[in-house]
């Protein structure tokens, strides 16, 4: 298959996956019960998936998914196939949404849906895979291995979540200003968990159709779209955009890994830092601080060696300084300490390190290693250096950051 | 939890492979070994010969067969195997992808089956 083939194809599943989404949004915001709609559009949505790579995106892909569930829905009751469940919806489908169709475009609930996703109730680390599953329409198998869980787990959790949804009477509703913000952590928290779980998946860069950090990219643009005058929304999106810009640096042509210091700015996209840049300033603008403006700014600093050709290492640690100040954890106090190094030398940067080594979670945290490793072997303390190494080897998933690490410690010796 | 991470690879492309590939896997594998001990999750790990070493048995009519080679031929090959301490299979499975097979064969995660849990 070439590219264009390819990029067509994409682009159909894409339409396919947003107009499903819409629906299944339209249906539960009306009835509560998340797994009715996607049953009573299931078998639509898995035609389209299979039909609309071939034959094109339908002028009114809502409008045709709906005609075919509610076909597909007729024959499946004549044939005592659906549940009661799927029944009403396909009722509401006939009645209400086909109507709606007729006359202006369906109204887009998918913000409320991921509210209610992301609702405090439901249990935090099953909340981005509802989410996918839900405005997206993956399937539990394919999340499930990006988050690295078994796909029977996973789909028994993305079950009891819905039943939840329903049973507990979680509202399909965007919260009132005041409890907007906590309310809308999650559901950023839940972006960006997608966003980071293809961003870390090295396999992402290959198989595009699985790809979660585009996925996070377009609910970012979505939500960014909707709340635009929330500016952790548009830092989020911001965030996202100048890590996608790096991607294509992140290997050499071998597939090796490039650590973001000796990355050729030549192979990062111009258009996209541009763009974060933009967002970034309209965030700014609004002079409401928060992690994910932060952590954006941190990106921008790492970008603006494309143009000067050097990195601004203090404000980098000081941007640090204010993210440990109202978000630390310890993947932050490690980016500190790495700031710390590069701003006033290795010894300061392993002082703080060793401020945050006993927290017991780094033990297993590949980064925390990696970073003890580097700055011990600068300091020529060989053996501390090798040690720490061998920690970070073992702790990683990806090859060929495996390699790197192979690499590094490799050169110890000979030093 | 008990949890055994059951190692398959291509033993022939293993066997093929170069020298520095060879020793990078080896490291990789002594770093990952030394990566569950220092976390307390190692519990027992040993590598196996290939298969051309086993021999496999099986009683038929009370009579004993004997075979030379493995139990399946099988496009990847039991090549070892980890026994790891793990609070559930999130964890295990955690230690089953940092494994350098996850990214060359196939580990396959299964819980041991405790006394506890037939006398209970």
């Amino acid at each position: 298959m070439d590219g264009r083939q390819e990029m067509a194809r994409a682009a159909a599943e894409a339409a396919a996956r947003q107009s499903y989404g819409k629906l299944v949004a339209y249906l539960a915001a009306r009835t509560r019960d998340v797994a009715g709609a996607e049953d009573a559009l299931a078998e639509a949505f898995a035609a389209a998936l299979e039909r609309w790579p071939r034959s094109g995106v339908p002028e009114k892909p809502e409008a045709w998914l709906l005609a075919v569930a509610r076909r597909r829905g007729v024959d499946a009751v004549r044939r005592r196939l659906t549940g009661e469940a799927a029944r009403d919806h396909l009722q509401l489908i006939a009645e209400e949404a086909e109507a709606h169709m007729t006359s202006e475009d369906l109204p887009d609930e998918r913000l409320r849906l991921m509210f209610a996703c992301a609702h405090p109730a439901i249990e935090s680390s099953v909340r981005a895979p509802l989410i996918l599953q839900t405005v997206l329409g993956f399937d539990a198998a394919t999340i499930a291995s990006a988050f690295l869980v078994s796909p029977a787990t996973m789909s028994q959790r993305l079950v009891r979540a819905k039943n939840r949804i329903r049973e507990a009477g979680i509202p399909f509703r965007v919260p009132e200003q005041a409890e907007l913000g906590e309310r809308l952590g999650a559901v950023l928290e839940a972006i960006y968990a997608t966003f980071a779980e293809g961003w870390s998946d090295p396999a992402g860069t290959e198989t595009r159709r699985r790809n979660l950090a585009s996925e996070g990219i377009w609910l970012g643009r979505l939500v960014a779209s909707l709340i635009p005058d929330e500016p952790e929304t548009l830092g989020l999106l911001a965030l996202m955009l100048f890590a996608e810009a790096r991607r294509a640096a992140r290997r050499s042509p071998e597939g090796d890994f490039v650590p973001l210091a000796a990355q050729d700015a030549a192979y990062w996209d111009d258009a996209l830092i541009d763009e974060a840049e933009a967002l970034l300033k309209r965030a700014a603008a609004r002079r409401i601080i928060g992690r994910y403006q932060l952590e954006a700014a941190v990106q921008s600093a790492h970008t603006e060696r494309r143009r000067s050709g050097s990195t601004d290492w203090a404000a980098i640690r000081q941007l640090y300084d204010a993210l440990m100040a109202i978000a630390g954890s310890p993947v932050v106090a490690i980016n500190r300490a790495v700031a710390i190094a590069e701003a006033e030398g290795a010894v300061a940067g392993l002082a703080a390190l060793d401020g945050i080594g006993a927290d017991r979670r780094l033990a297993e945290y590949q980064p925390y290693w990696a970073a003890r490793a580097e700055l011990s072997a600068r300091l020529g303390r060989t053996a501390d250096a090798a040690e720490a190494y061998d920690r970070a080897i073992g702790l990683e998933r990806d090859p060929a950051l495996r390699r790197f690490l192979q690499t590094e410690r490799g050169k110890l010796v000979r030093n | 939890m008990r949890y055994m991470l059951l190692i398959y690879n291509d033993e022939a492309a293993m066997a093929n492979a170069p020298r520095d590939k060879t020793e990078q896997t080896l490291a990789a594998y002594g770093a990952y070994t030394e990566a569950l001990k220092k976390s307390g999750a190692y519990l027992a790990g040993e590598r196996l010969r290939p298969t051309q070493a086993a021999t496999s048995i099986r009683m038929a009519n009370g009579k004993t067969n004997v075979l030379d080679g493995p139990y399946a031929d099988t496009k990847e090959q039991l090549a070892g195997f980890y026994m790891i301490e793990a609070t559930d299979i999130d964890t295990a499975m955690e230690w089953g992808a940092r494994c350098p097979a996850a990214s060359t064969g196939t580990v396959e995660v299964r819980p041991i089956w405790e006394m506890t849990d037939y006398l209970s």
